[in-house]
């Protein structure tokens, strides 16, 4: 692309998938923030006009707002909690030669594939259902009684379901990421006699730190937006109401679509101060 | 101390032997070069000294110890290799003193060392710096760092110059006998470049395909090679090898003589046509074809002579300079 003549071309052959880009991203935003200022009750009048940030106050005034914030702070930082540390033991695990290593990789990645919707529902019906569920017989054959586990521990469940969705993109960027290290390294400090804990800890995390960042870059962008796993569970019961659900509550539920704007437009304000911090905090991994 | 004793030693992976049993003694303090063909097993050699492979059957003995069953990091050698292997997310400081941290020396005494070590290899003032804003040079260095600190019973190179470039080589060459002729310590050096081998060696074994040729200082290989290998193998440019009757005149299947010890001049016995004339300055290489002989010979006269492509040249060998070799391609006596 050294040419100007070259560069003006390129430009052309790119305007097509920009043009798209923005208006994919322009017009619901311009939306949202259009019907955030506005009082509009589909059912109870249509839309009643401008209200200024009457929208913006009633929404964090509302007494599920700053629950709905910990809820979602809560299910996002538990899910990259788990999925990173047990995605490095599992990289770390498929990264050994072993017998059927190619079937057993394909096994981990298929959680990915599941819908969201669907994996919620088999968690739901066959393995946390207190009479039904894996876990319910399991807990009766041990001779304890069963949990139930979405009205009693629901915030841990969801968490569980959801780590169990992203497991295998975790572990897949972290298994490449092994395979990426030089063995040569590993051997180096093995004979500057650095035992399997330090070699885990100074030559693989280190080497892992990039990986990392991009795992929790990633799926903290598609985690705030979580939802169908907590429709088809609990309905945003028991203190699982984050902030996309209460969202969809104030949208769908009460029919309060200038409301429900509002909300959206905290849940983009919010995502950018946990994108900034986050690139803060680990982003500098990924300049080296 | 620091004296490696190889006790029948073999090393298969899967059900190819790589080292057939093999039996070598590196005495203490010396500058040990293996020497051979890619993939004739050296690197596997060396790493079976290290550990870092598992014998098949055998013994490794270090200072009169079996250390056959002795992990790595306590056989108290230290190991230079090809790609440097240094810590990327370590300042050079750190990656030198890596391994006296793991030794769990105090911070005093690690940095003490770490000076010393920079001192010696010249990178007090890239201490701070990442393996990644290092040349290759330095990067070389910092492994050799790394691996003195330590005070080691030996030293382990593999092919530790082969990725800097010519110049850098021959310097990198100097540092490390120096280092040698300093500190004294035993070197196990490995590489598939002989002029590396005849210039730093104090012994050196050539290898094929894991069987050892020939054990030798740098000068028994040059002036009494073993066999057709070796002779191929050692010098530069490589021996001469003529069969039929010139050989056979002399009662040897194969006769072999170096470039440097063929003359030019009228009344010498063998002549040919110089196919492509190399002017080094300090000596010209003569290829020469047609002769009766073999292929091509190769000629050395020193100086820088008038021979250009299609001259005609009579030359002969220093009698008193060829070698000699049977059938099976070893040396008659
Ligand atoms: N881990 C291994 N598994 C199987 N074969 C190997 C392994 N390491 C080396 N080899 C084989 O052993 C032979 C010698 O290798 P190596 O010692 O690396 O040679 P060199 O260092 O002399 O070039 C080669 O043919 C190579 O393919
Ligand atoms: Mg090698």
């Amino acid at each position: 692309m050294a040419t100007r003549h070259s560069r003006s071309a390129a430009r052309l052959m790119m305007a097509p998938a920009v043009i798209l880009l923005l208006g994919w991203m322009l017009v619901p935003l311009t939306m949202t923030l259009w019907f955030s200022f506005r009082k509009y009750l589909p059912l109870r009048g249509g839309d009643l006009g401008w209200v200024g940030f009457e929208n913006y106050v009633r929404f964090v005034k509302s007494a599920s707002f700053w629950p709905s914030v910990q809820a979602t702070m809560t299910l996002v930082v538990g899910v990259l909690v788990i999925t990173v540390v047990v995605g490095i033991l599992l990289a770390l695990l498929l990264d050994q030669p072993m017998w059927g290593q190619g079937v057993v990789r394909i096994l981990v990645i298929a959680p990915f594939f599941v819908m969201p919707t669907v994996s919620a529902l088999v968690w739901k019906n066959l393995m946390l259902d207190p009479i039904n569920g894996f876990f319910g017989h399991l807990a009766r054959s041990l001779g304890l009684q069963p949990v139930d586990w979405l009205s009693q521990a629901s915030m841990p469940s969801i968490i569980m379901i959801v780590s169990w969705e992203w497991l295998p993109f975790a572990t897949l960027i972290l298994l490449t990421a092994f395979q990426s290290l030089d063995s040569e390294q590993l051997e180096a400090a093995e004979m500057d006699g650095a035992g399997p804990v330090a070699r885990f800890f100074y030559i693989m995390v280190p080497h892992l730190a990039r990986a990392i960042t991009v795992v929790i870059l990633i799926q903290t962008i598609f985690l705030l937006s979580i939802f169908a796993e907590i429709f088809v569970t609990t309905g945003g019961a028991f203190g699982t109401k984050t902030l996309t659900y209460l969202i969809y509550q104030r949208v769908l539920e009460s029919q309060n679509v200038g409301l429900g704007s509002a909300g959206g437009v905290y849940a983009i304000i919010l995502a950018n101060i946990v994108a900034i911090f986050l690139m803060r905090i680990v982003g500098k991994n990924l300049d080296a | 101390m620091g004296r490696i004793v190889l006790d029948k030693v073999t090393k298969t992976f899967g059900n190819v032997e790589v080292i057939p049993p093999l039996d070598l003694t590196i005495e203490d303090g010396e500058f040990c070069v293996f020497v051979g063909p890619s993939g004739c097993g050296k690197s596997t050699l060396l790493r079976l000294i290290a550990g870092l492979e598992d014998v098949t059957s055998g013994r490794v003995l270090i200072d009169d110890t079996d250390a056959t069953e002795i992990p790595p990091a306590k056989r108290g050698l230290a190991m230079v290799f090809q790609s440097y292997a240094l810590y990327p997310h370590m300042t050079v400081r750190k990656n030198i003193a890596f391994p006296l941290r793991m030794a769990g020396l105090d911070q005093a005494e690690i940095d003490r060392r770490v000076e010393e070590a920079a001192k010696v290899l010249n990178l007090t003032d890239y201490l701070d710096r990442r393996p990644g804003q290092l040349s290759g040079g330095q990067r070389q260095r910092v492994a050799i760092g790394r691996a003195i600190v330590r005070e080691p019973k030996a030293f382990l190179f593999d092919e530790p110059l082969s990725n800097l470039d010519a110049a850098l080589r021959v310097g990198m060459r100097l540092e490390i006998s120096e280092l040698h002729n300093r500190l004294g310590t035993t070197m196990i050096y490995v590489t598939h470049d002989q002029v590396e081998a005849m210039t730093m060696a104090d012994k050196i074994v050539v290898l094929r395909a894991g069987n050892i040729e020939q054990v030798g200082s740098p000068l028994e290989l040059y002036e009494r090679p073993r066999n057709l290998f070796v002779a191929g193998f050692i010098g530069s440019p490589t021996m001469n090898f003529i069969t039929g009757p010139e050989a056979e005149k002399r009662g040897a299947a194969t006769l072999g003589i170096r470039p440097e010890h063929i003359r030019v001049g009228e009344g010498l016995p063998w002549s040919g046509i110089v196919g492509v004339a190399e002017h080094l300055g300090s000596d010209t290489f003569l290829h020469v074809h047609d002769t009766g002989l073999a292929e091509t010979i190769t000629v050395r006269v020193p100086g820088d002579v008038e021979f250009k492509h299609g001259d005609r040249v009579v030359f002969g060998p220093d009698e008193a300079k060829i070698h000699l070799f049977d059938a099976n391609g070893l040396r008659k006596p």
